[in-house]
């Protein structure tokens, strides 16, 4: 090849790395603009709309002032239930696939499942326990409400625990067989214990993730105007109360949905913080 | 120096120790990994109270054999083994046999150190309390002991509480050295136990596997010739799969009966 | 017999002070009590029954529903998927619109989405100055955490205005009139519709593509990176023919995932998809998405006729879920047995 014909080889070369070069510089420019635009605009509206009387008074009808509390409660309430529901089954679903999952169908048809549902949509999921739950006791309630976003975090659990107890080195669990130590204790004592820095940080970005969802309580727990502690009646949780609020043409009710998407990112953003802490703390050497 | 280049030993001769009766005895054992063989034939005795040390280039099967004495291989299915390992009257390879009780009486340290997630004490009390009740100042009895016995007391007694996984390589070794000693076996497998450590701690714990041996018959898998020679009394030589021979220590390494025992001391093979 | 320390344990019953503390063996062991077998088949058969719980879970939403949208398929029979009409007063529904919607802007967020993660996991991964690199990857998945219902609440009010004074004017201005893409972008630049769903429905998947095609940049071999720049490659060669070759896997199942989460996306889309039951071909009309519609009326829909066929809309999301994963898999699994790598 002739030097000149190199050279403008060589020219070319270098231009088409500059300029994908100088795109991926623009493309990640693009993701933080949006990231800061959107957080932006969420603090700006969330926190001129913050006041006490979030915290101490229901929500309003439309025209009046008000708060947020009755939503705030029942969030908390359906989130920790759903919470509550799902550790469990998920932990030890995990713990399946992971310590008895080698032989069998069970393990890898599991898998393959657990894989599905956690891309499952949503408001699938609302609809699945509005059809086996809701239309069958005939009224909405915050225990279906928490039964959806349980069925959402479920497959978080698993996969995360699962992945967790990969991690663990062969030769702990030996090692603790070898004592005579029967399998149980081996997996509950030694196994679970060397990666639970790692299976709480699945349950938290279980929690976050379960905090921001909307779509499965639209038709489970729906919303409740009023103050609601049972559970057994609609519930009134800051998703849907935002929903319906944004969607109004109040501006009262529009700020006050700004503050609850405050509150609600606030919560979920912390969460991921302190996921990510403990993971770091407590690791498997 | 003796003529093979390897550094005398500081322990007698077994031949010349009171005689000893076999602990375990293995005969016409048979190891398979799916369809792969990885043990053949293999016929020796493990003499009580005495080290009895595997020797063999990588592959060999060394690891496969100390792994079937304490059942360790069922924990995974495809691998299995047929024929005779008896000990303390039963053949230990019998589908009835209690594992879990069977572990208790031989327990195995391996190569990379495996301290649990707890604290020191923990670490040594969970064996113990999965097969006795033992009172707090028992068990507080039990591990000063176990310590002791594997020389980690003095650095270990103030730091009890702390985590096993803060401890250094050599030490965490000899924490699990404590935990199955805490246990009351008759028999401890030593896995490759120093292969991890540094000179340092591989010496402290080769003093500790000669005064072990006062109570307990040891088994070692060693990759390290010179190592075998300092601290067994029983040498077996295995190649892919063979026993190719079996006996006393001193007399394997000086005078050994096969060819290939030979070349492999003596570094032509291997 | 042997040259040992101190620490032996035969009793020294004469040295008494002299000997070291615990010198005496501690008692025999008492009575051994049996580590538990059937303990051990009860934990297993309790965790294997969870693991089954999750396995039924599936058979059960894809039963539910079925039997919940059979009315309305039994109606319209296969043509509910082919009709465009929705019409609650005379009980006549056919899902194509929602579907059509449901595709586009999906399609519209793929289209932005993978580039820019490619673009930005590249930068993450070999432009990014050591110091910003982990802020930088946090941020990324910070967008990710965000809860949708904010990206629709941005949308609705701060985004949609922007994107009708502005964006799509100039769109309309620039295509509007050439032959082939011109019909895209008709119609009034109000700042709803499937355009601006698809837009926000990118930025929404982004973080989740980067973060997988990030993660998996990473993990490939320095050597082989390596041995491309010995060779005098430059820095977008390297990704481009060693380091995305390498990942297509994860890259590929990075944009499943994408993929999957645009589909059911609810929130971010129905703020500002226009809720209108529309086939246009102008991305600026407004229309529906499969959860836009489900979202909007499903608590209203009072005739049975009408929840059974927004069950079978349901239904026809979760197959499209199912059947992008089916195909993410098959994919893989071609890819990596053509590297004679088994998945």
């Amino acid at each position: 090849m002739s030097g000149a014909a190199m050279t403008s080889l060589y020219r070319r070369r270098l231009f088409v790395n500059r300029f994908n070069l100088v795109a991926s510089l623009a493309t990640m420019a693009f993701g933080m603009a949006f990231l800061l635009w959107i957080l932006g605009v969420l603090f700006y509206n969330g926190f001129t709309a913050l006041s006490p009387t979030l915290f101490t008074q229901m929500t309003p009808p439309p025209g009046s002032a008000g708060g947020l509390l009755n939503a705030i409660a029942g969030s908390v309430v359906i989130v920790g239930v759903a919470t509550f529901i799902s550790t469990p089954i998920g932990i030890l679903a995990g713990i399946y696939l992971a310590e008895f999952g080698r032989e069998g169908w069970v393990a890898p048809a599991t898998r393959f499942i657990n894989d599905i549902l956690l891309s499952a949509p949503s408001i699938v999921i609302g609809l699945f326990i509005y059809t086996v739950y809701v239309a069958q006791v005939g009224h909405f309630s915050g225990w279906a409400g928490s039964f959806a976003l349980a069925l959402i975090a479920i497959p978080v659990v698993v996969r995360t625990t699962e992945n967790m107890l990969h991690l663990v080195p062969n030769s702990l669990r030996e090692a603790a067989v070898a004592l005579g130590a029967p399998m149980w204790k081996v997996i509950l004592m030694v196994t679970l214990k060397a990666v639970r820095g790692g299976v709480i940080t699945g349950v938290l970005l279980a929690v976050a993730r379960m905090s921001g969802e909307t779509a499965p309580l639209l038709f489970t727990a729906l919303n409740n105007s009023f103050w609601s502690a049972d559970m057994d009646g609609p519930m009134a949780n800051l998703p849907v109360v935002i929903f319906q609020f944004a969607m109004s043409p109040f501006e009262d009710w529009k700020s006050l949905a700004w503050a609850g998407a405050l509150l609600i990112t606030l919560a979920v953003l912390i969460i991921n913080i302190l996921a990510r802490s403990v993971f770091r703390q407590a690791s498997v050497r | 120096m003796n003529e093979t280049g390897l550094m005398s030993r500081p322990t007698v001769a077994a031949s010349t120790l009171p005689p000893s009766t076999p602990k375990m005895t293995i005969k016409s054992l048979d190891f398979f990994y799916g369809k792969f063989q990885g043990l053949k034939d293999i016929n020796l005795e493990i003499a009580e109270r005495r080290v009895t040390a595997f020797i063999g280039p990588s592959g060999c099967g060394k690891s496969t054999l100390l792994r079937t004495l304490n059942r360790m291989y069922s924990l995974y299915p495809g691998q299995r083994a047929t024929g005779e390992i008896r000990f303390n009257g039963q053949n230990i390879l019998d589908a009835g046999v209690d594992l879990n009780m069977l572990r208790a009486k031989v327990g195995m340290v391996f190569q990379k150190p495996t301290p649990f997630p707890m604290s020191i004490y923990d670490n040594i009390a969970f064996g113990v309390r999965l097969y006795e009740n033992l009172g707090q100042r028992e068990m507080d009895e039990r591990v000063e002991w176990a310590l002791t016995k594997a020389a980690m007391w003095d650095e270990a007694k103030d730091k009890l509480k702390q985590s096993g996984m803060a401890l250094s390589g050599g030490q965490q070794q000899r924490l699990c050295i404590a935990r199955a000693v805490a246990v009351k076996p008759d028999v401890l497998l030593l896995d490759e136990p120093t292969s991890a450590l540094d000179p340092i701690s591989t010496a402290k714990i080769e003093e500790l596997i000669t005064e072990l041996k006062v109570d307990y018959t040891i088994a070692i898998v060693t990759h390290n010739m010179q190592q075998a020679a300092r601290v067994s009394d029983y040498t077996a030589y295995m190649y892919l799969g063979l026993l190719i021979e079996f006996g006393e220590t001193d007399q394997l390494f000086l005078k050994p009966k096969r060819k290939e025992t030979e070349d492999y001391i003596t570094g032509r093979f291997g | 017999m042997t040259a040992s320390s101190a620490s032996t344990a035969l009793p020294h019953p004469m040295s008494g002070a002299a000997a070291p503390k615990v010198q005496r063996e501690p008692g025999p062991p008492a009575a051994r009590h049996g580590a538990g077998h059937w303990q051990d088949k009860l934990f297993e058969h309790v965790t294997q029954f969870f693991a089954l719980f999750v396995l039924l879970l599936l058979l059960a939403i894809l039963g539910a529903l079925t039997y919940a949208a059979l009315p309305a398929l039994s109606k319209f029979g296969f043509s509910f998927f082919t009709t465009n009409v929705w019409n609650p007063v005379t009980s006549d529904f056919g899902a194509l619109a929602p579907i059509y919607g449901t595709l586009v802007t999906s399609a519209i967020a793929l289209l932005i989405g993978v580039p820019v993660s490619f673009g930005i996991a590249l930068f993450l991964t070999e432009m990014c100055p050591a110091a910003l690199k982990r802020p930088l990857g946090t941020a990324v998945e910070l967008l990710a955490a965000i809860p949708s219902i904010i990206y629709g609440m941005w949308g609705l009010f701060v985004f949609a205005p922007i994107f009708g004074d502005y964006v799509q004017p100039a769109l309309k201005s620039v295509f509007g009139d050439l032959w082939i893409l011109g019909p895209l972008f008709q119609g009034a630049p109000n700042g709803i519709g499937m355009l601006s769903a698809g837009f926000i429905l990118s930025i929404m998947v982004i973080p989740f593509i980067a973060s997988v095609m990030r993660d998996v940049f990473e993990i490939v071999p320095p050597v082989l990176k390596e041995s491309a720049y010995g060779i005098g490659c430059t820095t977008w060669e390297v990704v481009w023919n060693i380091v995305l070759p390498y990942t297509k896997v994860g890259v590929i199942g990075g944009i499943m995932l994408g993929l999957g989460r645009a589909l059911g996306e609810t929130m971010a889309v129905t703020f500002v998809i226009g809720n209108a039951y529309k086939i246009s071909a102008s991305l600026f009309a407004p229309g529906n998405s499969i959860a836009s519609s489900l979202a909007n009326e499903f608590n209203e829909a009072a005739d049975p006729i009408h929840r059974s066929s927004l069950i079978a809309l349901g239904l026809v999301l979760f197959a499209l879920t199912l059947v992008v994963l089916a195909c993410s898999r098959l994919l893989i699994a071609q890819l990596a047995k053509g590297e004679g790598r088994k998945t």
